[in-house]
């Protein structure tokens, strides 16, 4: 891995288009300006861990087929108590 | 062209290969997967599935946005649009991956990596959204009492 010293309002280019700039050092946080083309996506590597975990979360919910079907119903029945609800107060 | 796969909800069925979707880059944590099928799991429910076309074992319940909450706005970097080829947010498939817990009720979507499609040229993708708001778990059944308690207010 390449290791660089840098202060504030210094920057390194990584190409000829990305450009990461120290806008401001306080305590231990850091905070960068990041100028790349919009074909580049840049996020935070805590997120794509969190996706990646979750979407492992994901394939191992344990249910039946039945499941799929109550939590169907559940939406349905929301979906009366709604027009139920709106009745209600338009009698009031 | 019709053929035949294995599903895990439905065991071995018929599909159209025109209903194969292509995830070029797969899905994070899943990177080797490169083709899924989206099948509905029941009428009127609003829960499908996206089930891996090579592996039987490998399927996630999805849903779409809209269907439980109000005021969901995607929001993406335009590299993501350009990936699967479409200029406007009009011609876009939106789903989140469900999690169900032990508890079904309890059931929680994941809005901080939706999964967009292309339907028209068969390609999809998980992004990652640019907004702070949506995170990998959104209990559905809150929010779809929050929408119902605004649509009531209205």
């Amino acid at each position: 891995m390449l290791i660089l010293a840098r202060k504030t309002n210094q920057s390194i280019m990584i190409g000829d288009d990305i450009e990461i700039i120290i806008i401001d050092i306080s305590g231990d946080q850091v905070k960068l300006g990041i100028r790349a083309p919009r074909k580049i996506s840049v996020h935070r590597k805590e997120i794509y861990q969190e996706i990646q975990m979750e979407n492992i979360a994901a394939l191992s919910s344990k249910f039946n087929p039945e499941t799929l079907k109550d939590l169907s119903n559940i939406f349905k029945k929301k979906q009366t108590n709604k027009s139920t609800d709106k009745t209600k107060k338009g009698n009031q | 062209m019709k053929m035949q796969i294995n599903t895990k909800p439905f065991g071995e069925i018929e599909v159209d290969n025109k209903q194969i979707i292509d995830f070029p880059e797969g899905i994070l944590g899943f990177d080797f997967i490169n083709k899924f099928i989206i099948l509905d799991s029941d009428k009127n429910s609003p829960f499908k599935w996206m089930q891996a076309y090579s592996e039987p074992d490998l399927a996630f319940i999805i849903i779409r946005p809209a269907d439980f909450m109000t005021g969901y706005e995607l929001q993406i970097s335009q590299c993501d649009l350009d990936e699967i080829d479409v200029n406007n947010y009009d011609e876009l498939l939106i789903f989140a991956i469900v999690t169900i817990p032990s508890n079904p009720s309890e059931m929680t979507a994941n809005l901080q990596g939706p999964i967009i499609i292309n339907p028209k040229k068969g390609i999809g993708r998980q992004v990652i959204s640019l907004s702070d708001k949506y995170l990998v778990k959104h209990k559905i059944l809150d929010e779809l009492r929050n929408a119902f308690q605004e649509k009531g207010k209205k």
